[in-house]
């Protein structure tokens, strides 16, 4: 067996642009960890199921590992290291999950905090039924969510602001 | 679970897709939403040698909704499909079956076209499809076939795409006016493949009488199982006569045991969800836009 | 004043970097390292014929195959068996890799080591392995029949038979006015962590040193198997833990082949080596937990009062015990509960079959016991028709009774004595929680709109903090800070937040100047792991022991330098203040620098330390005798025995009558685990536990062919909940503090799983009118119950 080829694909990620070249069979979850070290993407079963690798492409969120990287080709990547805030401290979802206690070993959770983010652009206001809901699609083996439901909603609160 | 090595194609358009699918044979298979294609890759249950991403072929990432029902082009994704209000209105069952397919995350990226050639005998799409009639498109170097929706779905995880071939679209029919559906379903855990579905199509008449009731049921089969269950329309064409509904479907379905539920189980599941199914089909139908303004 | 901050909602202080990425777990770390996949048997019982690595060898980016045939020394040994028990009998583990048989279906038996780990899986395709299969013993009925045998040398598949009395429990029963018997069993299920394990190792030969971090809940433990293992001098090799992704008891077992074949190949190779366990061999080959059968025996009178309590129990241990028999000795003494049984006996068979090793999952054994006891105590009520909780009250062990001595032996060889807790209290707090009074009205309304409920509880004693010891350092820097560490682990538990509170309060610093290090061996040696709710009530002791020791020493330099007494001093943000007069004072960070008498000024502070400073008396050593130079302590604690946590759970269920879908509606959760430190973290551990219980009651369970295959190997299959799928949970604490420790904690890792597949089995046969005798239980399964009871 030869070496592989490899391809090159570019795409921003947090808004910085980068033109890679890799193996067609790089996962994005790969090349965003090991490639770019932004080792914040996190994989709990490379399946598809866990959530836990969860990026936003193009503003919505998608599973890193079920997509690969040269598939990318001209996408705007958002990983949870792009969800802080200016300054590069914790941006209003992240500090929601500290405020409500809403990680423990936090490694389900930079797939929480993107999820969050994106759903929280078009729903300012969520129910906890409907934050619950939200948060449906990603596991989390410590919390039992519950925190995790209250982050949502306070969140909300910090981004769109009480009346602000 | 890393995917095995494989070369990589990125067609700009369906005549450069085609042109590759074509000479890679059964080399090649067509990458799409990669939600059903890449876990199993990463498993090394599949280990195709070429992949063609269609993900950068603007022309096939459409929705458009005709007199006769609504074109999905094949990069289309559930998410989009789902939300497209003008398909929502000249066909609801899209969007009612939709909701039940995975999670949001997955749907971002799935695209209904996939899931259709993909074929899982669990997928709620297919059914959709077989229900609401209608076909998909496919394009090889050697033209353009249309294939009906009955004969779409060969087995499972088998559909009647060739090798060579692309899948440029489906179209769903938009339903008889009068009409109502609804897709019911239990899964595990919310999200989760069925362990038996049921979409229900009712037309009524004028009065509100049942004139047309069909159901597709899915992990109860190899393929989507559709069955007419008009003759289960109680007298009155208000309601339905459960143990008729119960054998008329036990005459279609095939239900198989897995880790689970029970043959048996899945059985009683399918009556109850599909006389659940259709009752709320026969609450959404009703006059038309056009009767309910004059 | 400086605020207590023992039990306040404090914030974590180890959430900022955990929710922007900056974590760092272990596949974060060693990009430059070489990666490791393993071939692992399909069979779950095979003899290995021949392996043929040629093919793989053609493979562009491998850098190393390695088989059994490879491994020299200590690592040809099998791994070795961590807690021997007299009772262990026919003890067997494994190879690090494959020797000549395989036992469960994921045994490592190939190690590839290549650039990547994608090519290290190209080669793992291309490597023949030649097995000729033998008959796969599956389940706990075939190992009982032991038609097959896993182990040639082990007759009837048995490693251990265990028998404990308390009095003579048949004599009893037979003497009972009533006696029942109840066949009872539980399924496996998983730690199953979102981050599986993971090693990573680094030797520097030019030091002769090695450097391992691993993903375990116990790094001193792994340093002295991986020196032992490589033949190394302990103090050649050091361990760290980075940021866990969650434990739940799968990690504390070790070493796991892959930490001594790791370490083992990244000496030989003489480059860093890290393997990252993927999903589909966490399900294969890590740990899994739970299986037990259940025979009871009880004798009871007309209140309902137990005589005398009788219980069998085949556990499944799968292929290997390097655990030794601490999950089903676990079952046999926590499943009393909160309960007098009168006279007791329990007798255990510990079967070997062709599955993965069983180890202890958060719980541990105890929802085991917790499901076999509460059930017997609602067949009781049933039998009798009296109220449940009425039969569970009248069967508690009072308050005035503690502390309560069962006569036996517990997990830790140590005597099964409570050392307190109120059980009517909490009992009464529970039912008025979840309304159980009024639940008969409620269930009347849902039955007139079509709605079928029910309503359970259970309640549990949970042994918690055992020993043999933990200890903390803690030591103020020039600048102030104070470094805090235990040699213990951490996978979400906050304990750094935790340790940090107890340290404020007790050296009276500020929160934030406070630093806290679990897991490495660097700064720490001493240790045992984290499991059995232990961190708080162990190394939570020894850190506040510690930080008196500390805080008297700071008052004893401080005091020379204030020219004031001891006892006129308290240490308050930091400074140390005389009372009464406000501008004597002197910061930590000084104290430190006079703590350590200097020659050279490397620094201002440092300048403030040296000889020529400070006017010394010169008759006395600039360190006086009995003390040793830097602010710092160390302390250990060791309690002669364990604390017992309790709690009690109710739970109300809706079961759909046409589809038999199971829905929690109301989840309520009685908890006490002593004194608090910080309630918001018990909370959670409460929810997640909760979590688990309610997937270990509705979702979970490992299912095997008859074969050996492991037929739902990944999240699509194996059904771990959802927050769809989780209830939401109401709780209320009740605060008995511990007496053998100085915080009067108790754990409250473990609590909030143990109950759930009791509590909602209750609530299921309440609804149903269907006695629930096994669990889990899914909507397919209550079916077959309804149509097996309508026939
Ligand atoms: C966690 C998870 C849960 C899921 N749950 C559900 C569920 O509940 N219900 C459900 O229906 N689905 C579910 N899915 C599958 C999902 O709907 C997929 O998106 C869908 O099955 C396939 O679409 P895709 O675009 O991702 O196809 P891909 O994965 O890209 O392709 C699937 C197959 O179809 C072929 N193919 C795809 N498009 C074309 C085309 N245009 N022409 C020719 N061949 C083509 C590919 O070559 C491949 O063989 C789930 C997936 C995941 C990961
Ligand atoms: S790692 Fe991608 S969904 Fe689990
Ligand atoms: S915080 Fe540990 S998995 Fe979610």
């Amino acid at each position: 067996m030869t070496t592989e080829a490899l391809v090159r694909v570019a795409f921003t990620v947090n808004g910085a642009p980068y033109d890679l070249e890799v193996p067609a069979r790089r996962l994005l979850s790969d090349a965003l960890r090991h490639d770019l070290r932004l080792t914040g993407t996190h994989v709990g079963c490379e399946h598809g199921v866990c959530g836990a690798c969860t990026v936003l492409v193009d503003g919505a969120p998608i599973r890193s590992c079920l997509v690969f990287a040269v598939s990318l080709e001209g996408a705007a990547i958002t990983t949870v290291e792009g969800c802080r805030n200016a300054e590069g401290g914790m941006g209003p979802v992240q500090q929601a999950f500290q405020e409500c206690h809403a990680l423990q070993c936090g490694f389900c959770t930079p797939g929480f905090i993107t999820t969050v983010t994106a759903y929280l652009e078009d729903h300012p206001a969520p129910t906890a039924a409907e934050a619950r809901e939200a948060i449906s699609g990603n596991l989390c083996r410590c919390t039992g969510y519950q925190n995790i439901v209250a982050a949502v909603q306070r969140a909300a609160e910090i981004k769109w602001g009480e009346g602000a | 679970m890393k995917p095995s090595p494989f070369s990589y194609h990125r067609p700009r358009t369906v005549e450069e897709a085609v042109e590759l699918l074509g000479a890679l044979g059964e080399e090649g298979k067509v990458l799409a939403g990669g939600q059903s294609l890449v876990p199993l890759m990463s498993m090394r249950l599949a280990a195709p040698a070429h992949l063609v991403d269609v993900n950068h072929i603007p022309e096939l990432d459409t929705v458009a909704v005709t007199a006769a029902g609504v074109r999905v082009g094949a990069t289309a994704r559930h998410a989009r499909v789902e939300k497209d209000a003008a398909a929502y209105d000249a066909a609801p069952l899209l969007r009612q079956g939709l909701v039940n397919v995975a999670h949001p995350t997955i749907r971002n990226r799935g695209t209904t076209v996939g899931s259709l050639v993909h074929a899982d005998p669990s997928a709620e799409m297919p059914a959709v499809l077989a229900l609401l009639g209608g076909s998909v498109e496919l394009r090889s170097t050697a033209g353009s076939r249309e294939v009906a929706a009955a004969d779409f779905f060969v087995g499972p995880m088998e559909s009647a795409l060739r090798p060579g071939e692309l899948a440029v679209a489906a179209t769903f029919h938009r339903p008889p006016p009068r009409s109502g559906s609804a897709f019911v379903e239990l899964a595990r855990r919310h999200g989760d493949y069925a362990l038996c579905g049921v979409a229900a199509l009712v037309t009524t008449d004028h009065d509100g009488a049942v004139t047309t009731a069909r159901v597709a049921l899915i992990s109860v089969g190899p393929v989507p199982v559709v069955v007419d269950v008009g003759a289960a329309v109680h007298g009155t064409g208000t309601a339905f006569d459960t143990e008729r509904l119960a054998g008329l479907l036990d005459a279609a379905i095939d239900p198989e045991a897995d880790i689970h539920a029970t043959a048996e189980y899945r059985r009683h599941l399918a009556h109850v969800l599909a006389a659940r199914a259709l009752t709320e089909a026969h609450e959404h139908a009703g006059p038309t836009r056009d009767e309910r303004a004059s | 004043m400086t605020t207590k901050l023992f039990g306040a909602r404090i914030r974590r202080s180890e959430d900022p970097r955990l929710v922007t990425g900056n974590g760092r777990y272990l596949d974060d770390l060693g990009h430059d390292a070489y990666e490791v996949a393993f071939v692992r048997s399909p069979h779950a019982h095979a003899r290995i014929l021949d392996i043929d690595v040629s093919e793989g060898v053609e493979v562009d980016g491998l850098v190393a195959i390695y088989t059994y045939q490879d491994l020299d020394g200590r690592m040809g040994e099998p791994l070795p068996l961590l807690i021997p028990h007299p009772t262990l009998t026919h003890g067997r583990t494994q190879h690090a890799l494959a020797r000549d048989e395989v036992n469960y279906v994921g045994e490592a038996v190939v190690m590839v080591v290549a650039v990547d780990r994608y090519v290290a899986e190209d080669v793992v395709g291309r490597v023949r392995v030649d097995y000729e299969p033998l008959p796969a013993v599956v389940g706990i009925d075939a190992a009982r029949a032991a038609a097959d045998l896993v182990h040639p040398d082990v007759p009837g598949n048995a490693a251990a038979v265990m028998v404990q009395e308390s009095g003579d429990a048949e004599a009893a029963i037979d003497a009972a006015p009533h006696v029942l018997e109840l066949d009872l069993s539980i399924e496996r299920s998983a730690s199953m962590p979102m981050e599986g394990k993971g090693v990573l190792a680094r030797w520097d030969s030019d030091d002769e040193s090695l450097l391992v971090h691993t993903s375990t809940q116990t790094s001193t433990s792994v340093r002295q198997a991986v020196a032992a293992k490589l033949g190394l001098p302990v103090d050649r090799v050091e361990v760290v833990t980075p940021d866990v992704g969650g434990g739940f008891g799968v990690k504390i077992v070790h070493p796991w082949p892959e930490e001594v074949l790791v370490p083992w190949a990244a000496v030989r190779l003489g480059h860093p080596v890290k393997w990252t366990e993927d999903r589909r061999e966490h399900f294969v080959s890590s740990a899994h937990e739970r299986a037990q059968q259940h025979h009871v025996r009880v004798g009871y009178d007309d209140e309902g009062r137990l005589h005398g309590l009788s219980v069998r129990f085949w556990h499944d241990n799968g292929a290997y015990t390097p655990y030794g028999l601490i999950v089903p000795i676990i079952t046999s003494t926590q499943l009393l509960g909160p309960y007098k049984p009168g006279a007791y006996r329990v007798e255990f068979t510990s079967l070997y079959t062709n599955t993965v090793i069983v180890t202890p999952y958060r719980g541990a054994g105890r929802p085991q016991g917790c499901f076999v006891m509460e059930r017997t105590m609602d067949a009781i009520a049933d039998a009798l028709g009296l109220d449940r909780a009425e039969v569970r009250l009248r069967n508690f062990i009072r308050p005035d009774e503690m502390p309560y001595d069962h006569g036996l032996i517990f997990q830790d060889g140590r005597p099964l004595v409570y050392d307190s807790g109120d059980f009517p209290a909490s009992l009464d707090k529970l039912t008025k929680l979840v309304g159980w009074d009024d639940f008969e009205a409620y269930r009347a309304q849902a039955r007139s709109e079509g709605r079928r409920v029910g309503i359970g509880l259970a309640c549990y004693v949970e042994g918690t903090g055992v020993g043999p010891y933990e200890g903390g350092h803690v030591r103020v820097e020039t600048d102030g800070t104070v470094v805090v560490s235990t040699g213990l682990t951490t996978q979400g538990q906050g304990h750094q937040t935790m340790l940090a509170q107890i340290v404020a309060d007790e050296l009276g610093v500020p929160f934030d100047r406070i630093r806290v290090t679990t897991g490495d061996t660097r700064r720490f040696k001493y240790a045992v792991g984290t499991f059995a709710s232990r961190t708080a009530v162990m190394s939570g002791s020894a850190v506040a022991l510690t930080a008196r020791k500390v805080r008297e020493k700071a008052l004893r330099i401080a005091a020379q330098a204030l020219e004031a007494s001891v006892d006129d001093l308290d240490i308050v943000d930091g400074h140390v203040e005389v009372k009464g007069s406000p501008g004597a004072t002197i910061d930590l960070g000084a104290v430190a620098v006079l703590s350590n008498p200097l020659r050279y000024a490397f620094d201002e502070a440092a300048a403030r330390a040296t000889q020529f400073a400070t006017p010394a008396d010169p008759d006395t050593p600039p360190v006086a005798p009995g003390e040793a130079p830097g602010l710092e302590g160390t302390d250990f604690y060791s309690p002669p025995r364990s604390t017992f946590a309790n709690g009690m759970h109710a739970v109300v269920v809706e079961t759909d009558p046409d589809t038999a879908d199971i829905k929690i509606l109301r989840y309520c959760v009685v908890h006490d685990c002593g004194t608090i430190i910080n309630p918001m973290i018990v909370e959670g551990q409460v929810h997640g536990g909760v979590a688990q219980g309610v997937g270990g009651a509705l979702y979970e369970r490992m299912e095997y062919g008859p074969d050996g295959q492991l037929l739902n190997a990944s999240f699509m299959d194996f059904l771990m909940p959802y927050a769809s799928e989780v209830p939401e949970i109401e709780i209320d604490h009740l605060e008995t503090p511990s007496p053998l420790n100085p915080l009067g904690v108790k754990g409250a890792g473990e609590a909030g799983v143990i109950p759930g597949s009791a509590a909602i089995a209750s609530a299921i046969e309440d609804a149903e009118g269907i006695p629930i005798r096994s669990m889990p239980i899914s909507p397919s399964e209550l079916f077959d119950l309804r149509s097996r009871r309508s026939v």
